[in-house]
């Protein structure tokens, strides 16, 4: 179809005047959150190399992953942690072949996006207090 | 052969004869995740931090060291199919070809300096 002459024809889905459904926001979600994990992953692997390598190597890096960009990266890291994570149960969930209707698949993107704010909530309370 | 239509040589043979193996893997790997990704948090968390001697005993008991490997290793694998179902949709050709295998490098690599890093602390 790609050398089909399409004219003047407007394009659908008009991906930049178009309000994109719960579903399809929750759903692009899960792979920029998926794919940004990898920065957290490896500033852990570089944390135990560090830890490995000795004290002072260890102190230096300890202290990037905790200074004020580090915080950063994590704190947005455990949120994109859970969200993933959520947003998995729900394909795991969908895999067996229900909840697939849009209203139940609309309620799910909700819990999925309110569940992992709390559980980030609830993972620095937890932190703060261990 | 030549009698054979192009639907007929096809069937049965899956897409690129490896039918649903990534499918799967990710699944697998997802369940294996869902487990160790709490745990690891919540051991992983409270060790962000500490000094280097605390830092050392901890990770020389035997759980949160295991988990911390399980998690490094098993995650790094859910990535690298999960970045080349990311690669394989966004970059085609050579360039896709060639981005695939740069993310599978740096997932094995990270994984084994993590896995190797860890054994290292705990032993």
């Amino acid at each position: 179809m790609a050398d089909v002459n399409r004219g003047n024809r407007p394009l659908s889905p008009h991906l930049t005047i178009y309000r994109l459904p719960i579903t399809a926001i929750t759903s692009i979600l899960t792979r920029i959150t998926g794919n940004a994990l990898l920065v957290a992953a490896l500033m852990t692997v570089w944390w135990f190399l560090a830890a490995a390598s000795g004290p002072e190597y260890y102190d230096f890096a300890n202290a990037v992953i905790t200074s004020w960009f580090g915080d950063l990266v994590m704190a947005l890291s455990v949120l994109g942690l859970w969200y993933h994570t959520l947003a998995g149960v729900r394909h795991l969930i969908w895999d067996q072949v229900i909840a697939l209707d849009i209203k139940t698949a609309e309620s799910l993107s909700w819990i999925v996006i309110i569940g992992s704010v709390a559980l980030t909530v609830l993972t620095w309370i937890i932190m703060l207090i261990a | 052969m030549a009698y054979l239509t192009p639907r007929k040589r096809a069937t049965g043979m899956g897409s690129a004869k490896s039918g649903v193996a990534h499918f799967w893997n990710m699944k697998v790997s997802s369940i294996g995740l869902l487990i160790l990704v709490p745990l690891f948090v919540f051991t992983f968390g409270p060790a962000l931090g500490s000094s280097y001697e605390e830092m050392v005993a901890y990770y020389q008991h035997p759980f949160p060291a295991i988990i911390a490997i399980l998690t490094l290793g098993v995650g790094f694998m859910h990535f690298k199919n999960g970045f080349q179902v990311l690669i394989e949709d966004y970059v085609h050709g050579a360039a896709g070809q060639y981005s695939i295998i740069a993310m599978n490098c740096l997932c094995y690599a990270a994984a084994a300096t993590g896995i190797f890093s860890i054994i290292r602390i705990a032993l």
